[in-house]
């Protein structure tokens, strides 16, 4: 038994619960130390397994694969929860929202996220998700007298209950056809008795609680809704780290168990990257929300982030971890500049709100514009870094025709990121926003020097070389 | 007749048809969609002590796993059905109603 490689979670696990009986038992707000305490904890957590070397092996009974995979994934999640975190202070403090709750809810969803991503057993991914979504439901209805928040949780709730039903009812049916739940086990029998309509069946079922997740279509009702109704830093928070934790374990459950019936989730996974770039680049072009907006954004980037893993190999899932990388550098920023948006009267979320911002703050224009052109992929930036390395080897697989639609669809997506650009810096002035904390101007001018500086040699070739590692444990 | 592994799949297939279709088909209360939610798993559970129960010996084969794997859904049930209610009760104080009809601010 090896519990030195699940140290990190082990530690997280007892100063989340630690944090919250201090919070429980101390009067007085202690939301301000406690939440500085978690976002140290939280780079700790992103830290600790490069800095040691990235150990790998498997972990509590095989229970769990730590691998450079699971290292590469951890630093990101862990990171962006801490950035989250950031977000949430000045938010949190003027909506009179500033309990600590909120950092301890936050510190057990990246919990269930390290689990998600270096599942090797299907009970581990189940307690993994349930783990992090039991956080995030919770999360999402926290500003408890709110009603549009209140019924944000429910719908996410209830759509999350349905989602691990599904999943659920296709571990068991691979549970029967298979006679392992264990990842190495399931692809074992796959391998040696070939595989039936069961397993099949199981499979499907398995995505598409996956799929909800991710947002996909056509599992993606729940998404514009929760967006919409969350706090701010939730919804910050909902964008970037679930979303890579669930992609990344989809990865896994892809490549491992069912690496030898790739002919059939290819199909599944096709579909739902057609599906959701469509969906995400149609239903984005008539909002008015910028929450909303950025929703249908995200359900259109994860399809683009399932072309890669739907041509399969090594190659696949290099691409799919460089985009998602590079999504969650951008829309963090991209959230760091929503939360900006506030004026005397409190704070704004229409789109018509940013117009002629660039005459009353020209510093968050900027920011803003150069995120928006990172997501649609305009060559210097890093965005489209992203999207050449996810297309380049489905094209080179022979989706050809998969790629085209991707870029059709990115064109479609390109009108509504140029809209918000055009509002911001042809349109005439609308009220003033008040100034921002330094929390938030800080880490969208952090993401925009990302979005420029990554593309230096000497800072990109180390990276590619991480995410390569990375990708190559997984097989 | 005896009962075999077929029965108890056919029941545990039929139990989680209606626990989905209760979700989407139900327009009256929120509860009965949390009730459809634990018919979903409880569902999931009869397959997996079933499957646990008829598995045939052979190399690889872990019929004790279906069976643990039942009682980490169990108790993870509960949590959710925990969560679930508290969630509940925030949006009746907000609402005043927990019709599913009236669950329609945000649309589009």
């Amino acid at each position: 038994m090896n519990y030195q490689l699940i140290l990190p979670e082990i530690l997280l696990a007892l100063c989340a619960s630690f944090l919250l009986g201090i919070g429980v038992s101390k009067k007085g707000n202690r939301a301000p130390v406690i939440r500085n305490v978690a976002i140290a904890l939280l780079v700790i957590y992103a830290l600790v397994g490069p800095v040691l070397g990235g150990r790998s092996g498997p972990a509590a009974n095989g229970m769990l694969m730590i691998d450079a995979y699971a290292h590469y994934l951890k630093f990101f999640l862990g990171l962006s929860g801490a950035a989250a975190l950031l977000l949430s202070k000045s938010y949190l403090k003027t909506e009179k929202l500033d309990h600590f709750e909120f950092s301890v809810l936050l510190l057990y969803a990246v919990l269930g996220m390290g689990v998600m991503v270096s599942a090797n057993n299907m009970l581990a991914l189940y307690i993994g998700i349930e783990l992090q979504s039991l956080a995030l439901y919770v999360m999402a209805a926290f500003n408890r007298d709110s009603l549009r928040a209140s019924e944000a949780g429910l719908k996410y709730f209830v759509l999350g209950a349905i989602s691990s039903g599904l999943l659920l009812y296709g571990i068991t049916l691979v549970y029967g056809f298979t006679g392992s739940v264990d990842f190495d086990g399931i692809a074992a029998a796959v391998a040696s008795n070939g595989y039936s309509s069961g397993v099949i069946a199981g499979m499907v079922f398995i995505l598409c609680g996956l799929a909800f997740k991710i947002s996909a279509a056509p599992f993606h009702m729940w998404t514009p809704d929760v967006y919409e109704g969350s706090p701010a830093p939730v919804t910050a928070f909902f964008a970037s780290a679930p979303k890579l934790a669930a992609i990344a374990l989809m990865a896994r459950v892809i490549i491992g168990p069912f690496d030898g019936i790739m002919d059939q989730w290819q199909s599944v996974i096709i579909v739902l990257a057609l599906l959701s770039m469509f969906v995400g680049a149609v239903g984005a072009l008539m909002q008015t929300n910028i929450k909303r907006l950025m929703a249908y954004s995200s359900i259109a980037n994860m399809g683009y982030a399932l072309v890669p893993l739907a041509s399969g190999g090594e190659e696949g899932v290099r691409g799919m971890l460089i985009f998602m990388t590079i999504y969650i550098i951008s829309i963090t920023g991209i959230f760091a500049c929503i939360l900006q948006m506030r004026n005397r009267d409190g704070v704004v979320e229409q789109i018509s709100d940013l117009s002629g911002l660039s005459r009353t703050n020209r510093g968050m224009a900027f920011s803003l514009t150069a995120l928006m052109f990172s997501l649609m992929g305009i060559p210097p930036l890093l965005g489209f870094f992203g999207k050449l390395f996810a297309f380049w080897h489905a094209a080179s697989v022979g989706l050809v025709w998969l790629v085209v639609a991707a870029l059709i669809a990115s064109v479609i997506g390109a009108f509504y990121y140029l809209r918000i650009v055009k509002i911001m810096w042809m349109d005439e002035g609308g009220r003033e926003f008040i100034a921002p904390p330094a929390s938030l101007a800080w880490t969208s001018t952090v993401s925009v020097a990302m979005v420029f500086l990554t593309i230096i040699p000497f800072i990109a070739i180390p990276a590619r070389g991480w995410v390569e590692q990375a990708s190559t444990s997984l097989f | 007749m005896s009962v075999g592994l077929a029965h108890y799949l056919v029941v545990a297939a039929l139990l989680f048809t209606i626990g989905v279709f209760g979700i989407f088909v139900n327009r009256k209360n929120v509860i009965i969609i949390l009730m459809c939610v634990e018919l979903m798993l409880l569902a999931v559970n009869i397959n997996f002590v079933a499957f646990a129960a008829h598995m045939t010996v052979a190399p690889g084969a872990d019929p004790l796993a279906g069976q643990v794997f039942a009682l980490f859904v169990l108790t993870v049930a509960a949590a959710e059905a925990a969560v679930g209610l508290a969630i509940l009760v925030v949006y009746f104080r907000n609402r005043g109603t927990i019709a599913v009809e009236d669950i329609d601010l945000m649309k589009g």
